[in-house]
């Protein structure tokens, strides 16, 4: 339908929003390798220092097993509260329904300083300690939009009448959750579990006001970036971040060709 | 043997027993799927957002910096009247609404190719591309552009390679307009995209054999299809640029601040009224856009 020429056109144009994207993510990349402690482009040499130094740095290994910790923990109560709440606003019709799902997507709709605010806030006058509970409540309250969209729209796609049907022949609640439901279910908690688990790796805004004097790995980068101390190192890491981010996302997107960021609508293309 | 057997059997029909009840009381199993979710949400998260917007009207001693619980509209007026706090407000909002469209502008032709162009091998590659950037680290992104602006960074190597002066970008507001771009842009991708795929074939056909030019069809067709899909995404840029504090603090000047880099200021002072009566100011002004992006069909779109 559209002229050779617009097609030409659109294709450089995509050509350069894609480059756009990808250029500063491979450019920082290529930092990680720099043989100079300064930081200027074209980097001066080639190295493998940085990743030895910062992987034998004791407080960047103790924030990245916070980071682990945190999301392992944030990830698990996510997938718990995201599975169940998804599993009544599919199932049930009932008074309040649309106010549970909104309440549910209010973390990722309100900036991230009104989240880390309010939970600082309330942290303050419950008399409640910041400690690592208190990232992992943050860090949740976020997560559990990620894997309930997950669940929801993966059950929106199958019938309820299977269910009936392995209860009409005689199985039992078990039975049906393990024959039935889990193997329709199983690749979207996966997906949204590593879903919620990338994010809550990455999260910086919410974790400054939750994590009092705790470091977690962003915290760590956030602050040498800003007092320019340890580039060479930040820089080592930042390489592994973006490793470990991308890793998830890319299984997640395979098992269930949904973005994490659309609802519903025309799925995506598999990869 | 035969104990075991009956064993199993017992402990079978006291799931089928309960399976049946869950069954014929289905409030039950209601109830028992939302409690946890809905008590941990109600209670923590809720109570949080209640507790911040509370102490927005109440105000710290001067002396002690304790709060006293004592109901007054000092903060909002401080605001409302201090031109420091209006200037930080509209650079926030000025800003924020400058990266969406510019986000919209670039967003728009990488969404058709993907949607009607590629072949679908191409397009689930670039999806990949678009999908890989949103979820990586923001920080990383954010930090990335740092190294790029700085004086000795790769956009002043290129400018200077061509023959041109340094470019001078670096901790201002253009650096932050052109790093709030880019981290936002796959969040404006994705559904405008998932907008424009929706656009069945024939709508153009019928456009073309109407006898209108591309031009046209682009005007009065698929344009006005688009628009929830470029509301929906703007929901994200707007949002996401009126909360931030980390952009302004890692490439803004001296003069770039705002709105949550002064509340992440006075909770570290602490003055709590203060920032939760500033921090209201970005969710006021989120309330009135997602009002008027539903009317605009957003929510139907995504």
């Amino acid at each position: 339908m559209e002229t050779r020429s617009t097609r030409i056109g659109l294709g450089v144009a995509t050509v350069a929003v894609i480059a756009f994207l990808w250029l500063p993510l491979l450019l920082i990349m290529a930092y990680a390798f720099n043989s100079s402690t300064i930081q200027s482009w074209p980097i001066s040499g080639f190295t493998f220092h940085w990743f030895h130094q910062a992987w034998h740095d004791p407080e960047v290994r103790s924030s990245l097993w916070l980071s682990l910790k945190v999301g392992l923990a944030a990830t698990v109560i996510a997938v718990v509260l995201g599975t169940a709440a998804a599993a009544a606003i599919y199932r049930f019709r009932f008074f309040g329904r649309e106010a549970v799902s909104f309440l549910l997507l209010l973390p990722i709709a309100l900036p991230g300083i009104i989240t880390g605010m309010a939970l600082n806030s309330f942290f303050n006058f419950g008399g409640v300690q910041l400690s690592i509970w208190t990232i992992v409540a943050g860090h949740a309250t976020f997560c559990v939009v990620i894997v309930y969209n997950n669940v929801l729209a993966r059950l929106r796609r199958s019938s309820p009448s299977l269910i009936e049907a392995s209860m009409d022949l005689g199985a039992d609640g078990w039975q049906t959750f393990r024959w039935v439901i889990w193997p329709v279910l199983s690749t979207a908690l996966v997906a949204g579990g590593l879903l919620a688990f990338a994010l809550s790796f990455d999260e910086v805004i919410v974790t400054t006001f939750t994590a009092g004097a705790q470091t977690t790995l962003p915290i760590f980068i956030l602050d040498n970036i800003q007092r320019g101390q340890q580039l060479p190192v930040v820089n080592a890491i930042v390489f592994v971040v973006i490793l470990v981010t991308v890793i998830p996302v890319t299984i997640a997107q395979r098992l269930t060709g949904d973005t994490g960021v659309l609802r519903r609508g025309s799925s995506p293309p598999k990869v | 043997m035969t104990e075991f057997a009956e064993a199993g059997a017992s402990l079978r029909g006291a799931r089928l027993r309960l399976s049946a009840a869950l069954w014929r009381r289905p409030w039950l199993k209601l109830g028992l799927l939302l409690a946890a979710p809905v008590l941990v949400f109600a209670v923590v998260y809720l109570g949080a957002l209640v507790s911040l917007f509370v102490s927005a009207f109440w105000q710290i001693d001067s002396f002690t910096a304790a709060v006293i619980h004592k109901w007054t509209l000092d903060n909002f007026k401080t605001l409302w009247n201090d031109h420091t706090y209006c200037r930080i407000t509209g650079r926030t909002i000025g800003l924020a609404a400058a990266v969406t469209v510019t986000d919209a502008v670039l967003a728009f032709p990488l969404a058709y190719f993907m949607a009607r162009i590629a072949p679908p091998r191409w397009r689930a590659l670039l999806f990949v591309a678009v999908l890989l950037p949103l979820w990586s680290s923001y920080l990383v992104r954010i930090y990335a552009w740092r190294t790029i602006l700085a004086k000795n960074g790769a956009l002043n190597w290129v400018l200077n390679g061509l023959g041109l002066p340094d470019a001078g970008l670096a901790y201002t507001n253009t650096a932050m307009w052109i790093v709030f771009s880019y981290v936002w842009l796959p969040f404006m991708v994705l559904p405008v995209y998932a907008a424009l795929e929706r656009i069945p074939d024939s709508y153009l056909e019928a456009s073309q054999d109407l006898g209108a030019k591309g031009s046209r069809t682009l005007r009065s067709v698929i344009l006005p299809l688009a628009i929830p899909g470029i509301v929906a995404g703007s929901i994200f840029t707007f949002s996401l640029t009126l909360g931030d504090f980390i952009t302004p603090a890692l490439v803004g000047g001296a003069g770039s601040s705002f709105i949550g880099n002064i509340v992440e200021d006075k909770v570290g002072q602490p003055d709590i009224p203060f920032a939760a009566a500033f921090a209201t100011v970005p969710v006021v002004v989120m309330g009135i856009y997602l009002l008027i992006a539903r009317r605009l069909g957003a929510f139907e779109a995504v």
